[in-house]
């Protein structure tokens, strides 16, 4: 029987089952004689199949799921897996250092770059200390603080969206959530060095948007980017979290529908199963995109660069007009 | 009965209609926040704030608009906008039929309104969001209207001023909605380059989206008394948190003291004293206008 792991999303569960299969006789084969590499294989074109054909038609709830996977690759692997040299840089200089936010300098391929980017941790230990990646106001204004480090010092910026959100509490409200996101806005729509966003997993509304200004929206296969979570959108329209997977359908949460509505700049494929299934391919893959942006986006002059990042923004927008 | 029906007076039957009809329609209104009952050529000449309990009650973009700008200098900002529905939208209802509905109540096409005209013979640039259009939304109508806006600002070299009344973004227009907030934040970036001033002004309710992104921006952030403005709504925050909010958590007095707006004006006040800053910020030769107010 099939144990119930915590870590397997129910869609999931038909493949996870295959593949303790393959462990178990893999298992075998290692203590007996018997020769069951046919099966094991057989076992695995299964599999293989099996995977292809429910993530060929996931909906977009089933994307949203995948998107907060708890053994999905954060921001910490993508550092480990294709930065060399990153040096973590800590607090906004008025408040506190959150946690809910990693930057710091780095190099991808010898290029000096400054990553910004959510966490929302991996044990509970983590997750508390990292406020399960919901930053406060001075998450984002150590965000700032970083970005205009950056460019003073030229380099490029690398920005990674994983979040619910901006923290919805008291001491937020207090400490001016609403300006420290809007200010990020207005100042990374300023910032005189290339800005590459990505959403690694879940772009939370307003609270991802705050590092989600510059000249380039990638996003992973198994990414959403959202106005609202598809929670408080179904509890608001549909006046119940039950309607979360009709919440979902409805905005067009997942990567490969923003891209159709053509908002993202690059939709970065995922292996077979999910970020999750391949994690130390995923990320060099993640890191050879990102370098061919920065390739493009760093050969332009500055005055040019934000030139057509304002344009870029002026033209977000779908509306019908008689003049 | 129906014979019997006939012949009893109309008022007498308690037709709910003729009942209706009976009472002069809109003579008498009721406060929203002490319940007052008020006859409504008074706070028509109040400006819908109610003369007992001074609550700050919503006004429409256009009566706003034109309430603040001298008489008859506002000309409109691309007022032909209109919303499209790029994800065909639908909850329990269609977007579409969403925004027939809204454009019925407020009699606008949508959620915002710009003009150019002058304050006190002032050119200044000056827009409004309306919240009886699905509670003064942001969606690429309203961020598209707002960067034409300060298009004109820049242009004529004059200030901007934005009245906000909004819940926030738009949730049926998606992500095109949370692109409102960079679009309108960075044409903001662009209006400080020619160093313009631009002046927030926080009605309630300003919240979420809206807050988080132009209405937080002013170089000079004024609110009206006692507007809820903040980025999380208070029932989130409690069921976050888990406890009760304080009295006047988020609002204007709120602000005020953690330093998230420079001051509260009372709307009678807000024409002078608004003058008299913009004035100041842009150096106007004094005038009689700055001296008496």
């Amino acid at each position: 029987m099939a144990q119930i792991n915590l870590e397997t999303l129910d869609f999931e569960q038909p493949i996870s089952e295959l593949q303790q299969k393959i462990d178990e006789l893999r298992n075998v084969a290692d203590d007996s004689e018997v020769n069951l590499s046919e099966e094991i294989k057989r076992l695995e074109d299964k599999r293989e199949h099996l995977t292809e054909q429910i993530f060929a038609k996931l909906t977009p709830w089933q994307v949203a799921q995948l998107a907060r996977h708890p053994l999905r690759p954060n921001l910490s692997d993508y550092i480990d897996g294709f930065l060399t040299d990153f040096v973590e840089l800590h607090g906004d200089r008025h408040f506190a250092d959150d946690q809910a936010i990693i930057a710091g300098t780095a190099r991808l391929k010898g290029r000096p770059v400054m990553i910004i980017g959510h966490q929302k941790g991996r044990d509970t230990k983590e997750k508390i200390a990292r406020n399960f990646g919901m930053p406060r106001p001075e998450g984002y204004r150590k965000a700032l603080r970083i970005a205009k480090l950056a460019e003073r010092f030229g380099l490029p910026i690398l920005t990674f969206i994983d979040t619910p959100g901006a923290y919805p509490g008291i001491g937020a409200e207090q400490r001016n959530q609403s300006e420290a996101i809007a200010r990020n806005l207005y100042e990374f729509a300023r910032l005189r060095v290339p800005i590459i966003s990505t959403i690694i997993g879940e772009g939370g509304s307003g609270g991802a948007l705050a590092i989600g200004v510059g000249d380039a929206l990638c996003m992973l296969q198994y990414s959403i980017y959202s106005v609202i979570s598809p929670e408080g959108c179904a509890s608001i329209l549909w006046k119940s979290a039950d309607y979360v997977q009709q919440a979902a359908g409805a905005m067009k949460v997942s990567a490969a529908e923003l891209d159709e509505l053509g908002l993202v700049d690059e939709v970065i494929a995922e292996p077979a199963g999910g970020a999750h299934r391949d994690t130390s391919s995923h990320v060099l893959h993640v890191g050879e995109r990102l370098e061919a942006h920065l390739e493009s986006l760093c050969a332009l002059q500055p005055d040019e660069l934000l030139a057509t990042r304002d344009a870029r923004w002026r033209a977000f927008g779908a509306y019908k007009t008689d003049e | 009965m129906s014979w019997l029906r006939k012949l009893v007076p109309s008022q007498m039957r308690g037709d709910s209609a003729a009942r209706k009809a009976s009472v002069p329609e809109g003579l008498w209104a009721k406060c929203g926040d002490c319940g007052a009952m008020l006859y409504t050529a008074e706070i028509e000449r109040s400006l819908g704030v109610c003369p007992k309990c001074n609550s700050h009650q919503r006004l429409p973009a256009r009566r706003r608009l034109s309430l603040f700008l001298d008489a008859d200098s506002g000309v409109p900002i691309a007022p032909n906008l209109e919303a499209k529905d790029p994800l065909r939208f639908r909850d329990t209802k269609k977007y579409r039929e969403r925004l027939v509905q809204a454009q019925k109540k407020s009699g606008e096409r949508e959620a915002i309104l710009m003009m150019h005209g002058t304050l006190k013979k002032l050119p200044v640039v000056v827009g409004a969001l309306d919240f009886d259009f699905m509670g003064g939304s942001m969606g690429s109508v309203v961020g598209e209207a707002f960067v034409r806006g300060v298009d004109v600002a820049i242009e004529n070299q004059t200030p901007l001023i934005m009245f906000s009344a909004s819940g926030g973004a738009r949730m049926q227009e998606g992500l095109f909605s949370l692109l409102q907030m960079g679009k309108t934040s960075a044409a903001l970036a662009r209006l400080a380059d020619h160093s313009l001033p631009f002046i927030s002004v926080l009605t309630n309710p300003t919240m979420g989206g809206v807050a988080a992104s132009y209405a937080m921006l002013g170089d000079i952030n004024v609110a009206e008394p006692n507007a809820l403005v903040g980025f999380a709504g208070p029932r989130v925050i409690e069921q976050t948190v888990q406890q009760k909010l304080p009295e006047g958590f988020q609002r204007s007095e709120f602000q005020l003291q953690h330093g998230a707006i420079d001051m509260i004006v009372a709307r009678c006040d807000l024409r002078d004293r608004l003058y008299t800053l913009l004035a100041t910020l842009t150096h106007a030769p004094v005038s009689d206008e700055t001296t008496t107010a």
